[in-house]
């Protein structure tokens, strides 16, 4: 599952954040903001136009992102809402 | 340079508070907000310690990573790696982290530690986390990092003392250098987990004030209807609260420049103190308070953290009209003025959406246009209440702003058709916590704001408005001349001249005459139309004046011109600091030119015909 087809206000676990060309920038900076394997994410908000960008939550930080650096970010449904 | 000078580099993930600790220490005054990318430049200040040895502190950009994506990142990379030119590297470095957000900002730190060089981490905003219950075992940090870890709280007198005995003491000893690589850099973040888990223990993850709030600031319909109501607010309030104090203001004038003419003898000089001076500078310095009402509120919204808010929801917008939601921010501040706001576009990564933004900032209502559209808008639209609740005038100064900002999306949307790369756009951006404004920061900056503003007014627009005087006495009409006198001046004919030109969008000559200082500082022209008229022989109210001499369709075509034409040579300077290229300066003006040409003769045309 891709960290854009998240439901609002649903958690998830990432695992992996794919280039979408060779030495994609932005999924390098993804990885430097956080984005690795085991690291709990929630979708926030959404935008009003489009449900475009997205805010998800990563550790204490809100990053807005548009829903083409989101889909860069492959993530697994939390199963259990960990407190 | 002194070799016995310690040189300290202040770095840190964006929006940790370097600037606000620079400030602390420097008592220096560099602009402080609650968003990423405030400070675009490295700047520099130096403080005394206790031990009378003389520091050298600078100020650079924020940054995620070294692995730079923006031009002010590079900064901040080039200067740490000792790449700056004319620089070295500093001997100390001191990394500052966010104590709310050490997950994101610990990585940073660790990233810095390996360059090999003697690092100290300061944890910020200890208030805050302490009001969060948030606790750090700063003893095991310490350890566990290998440097000296000490706490602050930036915006607290006093809240610097450990920082500045630990950087006053011994010098630490820097960690092996550790090569920069992707396979390494990956490991970092597990060093932070350890790191965390060993040291940190937070409640919550995020401030349940931010989280109610944003619960409503990003709602889709609620989001929208709360970010138009707070940009309708700003405008109403400039215009109903600045208007009384700026009427009292131009009455104060007028009675100072009437004791003046009595006490002088008639004359050139009674003339230029009564016409030129208190008749021009005076009208310009009564529009003083709607400057400061304006920049009141870009000060608080600056520093609430709502301003990423509002680049999220209008982030789609942006983007369908070629801009981008980062754009939000920069074009904000050009209504304060363009200069700051071409600047700070470059905390925005992509070249592209770059550019676009430094086209269009100066289409937004900066606040030099300010004095010319209150002096309009109080001349000609009556003051009546529409709707029950809003002042026409307010209205009408809304309707304008909104022209900047519709004209912007247009060139904008333009901009995006003509060009060929349609790559991707990364938007990544930081909303930051909610934060109330100190009072004592906002005054500070309304006070530095009013201090550039009377800068300006005694500099560049007294001398402009003191050479309208002279080219509107002189020469002298010759002997046996029937008509008045200031049409054989020099400002006579050149304002005829240019009648050739600004005749079709409804300018009288007085008017294309006073564009022309307009161009040095767009405030002038209220100041030149004000000594014009009073060389001329209308005393009194400049309004008056003008309602005698000019219909409403040359007033409202005055208007659209001010509102889109390129009339600031600093502008323009800027946007060739900033991009490089006399060809964007020449793009920049001709079609800013082309722009107002047609919209004014439009509105000329189409308002005769109505009236
Ligand atoms: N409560 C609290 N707020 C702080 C503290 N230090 C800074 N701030 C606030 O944090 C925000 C960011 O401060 P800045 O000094 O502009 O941050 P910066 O690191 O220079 O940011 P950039 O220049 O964008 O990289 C501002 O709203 C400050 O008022 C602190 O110790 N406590
Ligand atoms: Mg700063």
């Amino acid at each position: 599952m891709r960290l854009s087809d998240l439901p609002k206000g649903a958690a998830a676990v990432v695992d992996r954040v794919d280039d979408a060309q060779a030495n994609d920038p932005i999924a390098q900076r993804l990885r430097d903001l956080g984005f690795v394997a085991g690291e709990p994410v929630r979708l926030v908000a959404q935008g009003p136009l489009g449900a475009d960008p997205l805010l998800i939550q990563i550790g204490s930080t809100r990053f807005a992102l548009r829903r083409s650096e989101a889909a860069r970010v492959a993530v697994r449904l939390k199963e259990q809402e960990a407190a | 340079m002194s070799a016995g000078t310690l040189r300290i580099a202040l770095v840190g993930n964006p929006n940790c508070g370097k600037t606000a600790l620079f400030n602390q220490l420097t008592g220096g005054r560099q602009k402080v907000a609650n968003y990423a990318g405030v400070t675009i430049e490295r700047k520099e200040g130096r403080f005394t310690a206790p031990s009378g040895r003389v520091l050298q502190l600078l100020d650079l950009p924020g940054t995620y990573s070294f692995d730079v994506t923006s031009p002010d990142e590079r900064i901040t990379r080039d200067v740490l790696e000792g790449n700056y030119p004319g620089e070295a590297a500093p001997d100390l470095i001191v990394c500052v982290a966010d104590a709310t957000n050490l997950r994101l900002h610990l990585r940073f730190v660790l990233e810095v530690k390996r360059l090999g060089r003697p690092v100290v981490l300061a944890l910020n905003m200890m208030d805050t986390a302490r009001r969060r219950g948030i606790t750090i075992d700063v003893p095991e940090l310490q350890r566990r990092l290998g440097l000296p870890v000490v706490e602050t709280v930036a915006v607290k007198r006093g809240g610097v003392r450990a920082l500045i005995a630990q950087v006053d003491g011994e010098m630490p000893t820097a960690a092996p250098a550790q090569p920069d690589d992707a396979a390494s850099r990956a490991g970092l973040h597990a060093q932070v987990r350890e790191l965390m888990a060993a040291t940190v223990v937070m409640p919550r993850a995020t401030a349940q004030v931010d989280d109610a709030l944003d619960r409503w600031a990003l709602h889709p319909v609620f989001g929208l209807a709360i970010l138009a109501v707070v940009m309708f607010l700003v405008f109403q309030a400039v215009y109903s609260v600045g208007k009384p104090i700026t009427d009292a203001i131009g009455d104060g004038f007028d009675w100072l420049g009437a004791q003046a003419a009595a006490l002088l003898p008639a004359g050139p000089l009674q003339s230029l103190v009564t016409d030129g001076l208190f008749g021009g500078l005076g009208t310009v310095l009564g529009f003083l308070p709607e400057i400061l009402v304006l920049f009141l509120f870009i000060l608080v919204l600056e520093e609430s953290g709502y301003l990423p808010r509002a680049a999220f929801l209008l982030d789609r917008v942006m983007l369908s009209v070629g801009l981008t939601g980062r754009s939000f921010i920069p074009l904000l501040s050009s209504f304060a003025c363009a200069i700051p706001g071409i600047m700070g576009t470059r905390s925005i990564q992509d070249p592209r959406d770059r550019l676009a933004t430094i086209l269009v900032a100066p289409l937004m209502t900066c606040s030099a246009r300010l004095p010319v559209y209150a002096l309009l808008i109080g001349a000609f639209i009556p003051a009546r209440h529409v709707l029950g609740a809003f002042n026409l005038q307010g209205l009408v100064l809304f309707a304008l702003y909104a022209a900047g900002i519709l004209g912007a999306m247009a060139v904008g949307w333009v901009i995006k058709r003509i060009r060929r790369d349609r790559s991707e756009h990364a938007l990544l951006m930081e909303l930051p916590s909610y934060r109330l404004p100190h009072p004592r920061d906002v005054a500070i900056g309304l006070w530095e704001r009013g201090s550039i503003f009377l800068k300006r007014l005694t500099g560049v627009i007294l001398s402009l408005t003191v050479l309208m005087w002279f080219i509107s006495t002189f020469p002298s009409p010759p002997a046996g001349a029937s008509g008045p006198a200031i049409e054989y001046s020099i400002a006579g004919y050149l304002g005829r001249g240019l009648q050739y030109i600004f005749g079709p969008l409804g300018f009288n000559w007085q008017i294309s005459l006073a564009l022309i200082p307009a161009f040095a500082a767009r405030e002038t022209a209220v100041a030149a139309l004000a000594t014009v008229y009073a060389v001329g022989g209308e005393g009194g109210d400049l309004g008056q004046a003008l309602t005698a001499h000019v219909s409403l369709a040359s007033a409202l075509s005055l208007l659209v011109w001010f509102a889109f034409a390129p009339q600031c040579m600093s502008t323009l300077a800027v946007i060739r600091r900033e991009t490089n290229s006399w060809r964007n300066v020449a793009i920049s003006f001709g079609y800013m030119f082309a722009v107002a040409y047609v919209a004014s003769l439009l509105t000329y045309q189409i308002a005769r015909w109505l009236t």
